[in-house]
């Protein structure tokens, strides 16, 4: 019963998880606006997030090597970093910058929506939960 | 939780463009100092930007590298009258262009703005997610 409470908050958790680490990248972005030679970057949420549920590995990710068919299967925690991708510019920066601060600014409020979004989902199902054990 | 560590890439962030806004203000306030406490005439100051990580997350905030003096030729203005004249009666001024300075500052300010609702943004976000499932 606990691991279908679990599984049922788990698509929110691990979403509300990469949305967290994409703000902190395009927060990144956004604060180097003026640095020269500073490349944009970011991750597509959506492969990430496939990989997160469906425990994949991440392309760079390591597993453990089993010899026997006793041995766990351990891997590595899955690290957005390895998602990372750097941004194509739209236009051309003399200083080798690529942040389009307005692109950027979007997908920012996009992210903390998204990331509201999730908040609720979880927080409804939560009380819906709730409301099954109180009857 | 990344969400902590905005604050400290969008803190180093506006931390720079305050030095920069600072630099703006003190090449405008001396955008006409022909002399100055080495008896030479002011030179424009620049700051100069560059990436720091900032956590072990791959967050990227901004550190000042350094302040440059603006490597742009002098001024110079025919004043035979002033007492800084060279033996042929013109005068070095410093070489800030007050032009370029305005949208410097602009731009900073823009650029700290931004940063500043970063932080907001970030801070409802956290204040949301403390309030879970209530």
């Amino acid at each position: 019963m606990l691991n279908r409470l679990d599984e049922m908050l788990n698509f929110h958790a691990q979403a509300l998880r990469l949305r967290d680490q994409r703000q902190q990248v395009l927060a990144s972005n956004i604060a180097n606006a003026d640095t020269p030679n500073y490349k944009a970057r970011d991750f597509d949420f959506k492969s990430a997030l496939t990989s997160a549920l469906g425990g994949q590995q991440a392309p760079g990710g390591t597993t453990l090597a089993t010899t026997a068919p006793g041995h766990l299967k351990g891997s590595a925690e899955l690290s957005t970093q390895s998602f990372l991708q750097y941004r194509q510019p739209a236009q051309g920066n003399v200083d080798g910058n690529t942040v389009d601060v307005d692109a950027e600014r979007a997908a920012f409020a996009e992210n903390a929506v998204q990331y509201e979004f999730n908040l609720t989902r979880v927080s409804s199902q939560i009380k819906s939960m709730l409301a099954v054990i109180q009857g | 939780m990344s969400l902590f560590n905005i604050f400290n890439v969008a803190g180093s962030a506006m931390n720079a463009q305050s030095q920069r806004l600072n630099t703006v203000a003190s090449n405008l306030a001396n955008a006409d100092s022909a002399t100055s406490a080495n008896g030479t005439p002011y030179k424009a100051k620049q700051v100069v930007f560059a990436a720091a990580p900032v956590g072990e997350n791959g967050a990227t905030g901004v550190n000042v590298a350094g302040v440059i003096e603006d490597p742009s030729p002098m001024k110079t203005v025919y004043d035979p009258k002033n007492p800084l004249a060279d033996d042929k009666g013109y005068v070095t001024l410093p070489n800030v262009n007050v032009v370029e300075e305005m949208v410097n500052m602009i731009s900073a300010s823009r650029s700290y703005q931004s940063n500043v609702e970063m932080m907001n943004t970030t801070k409802t976000l956290l204040l949301k997610t403390l309030s879970l499932g209530q």
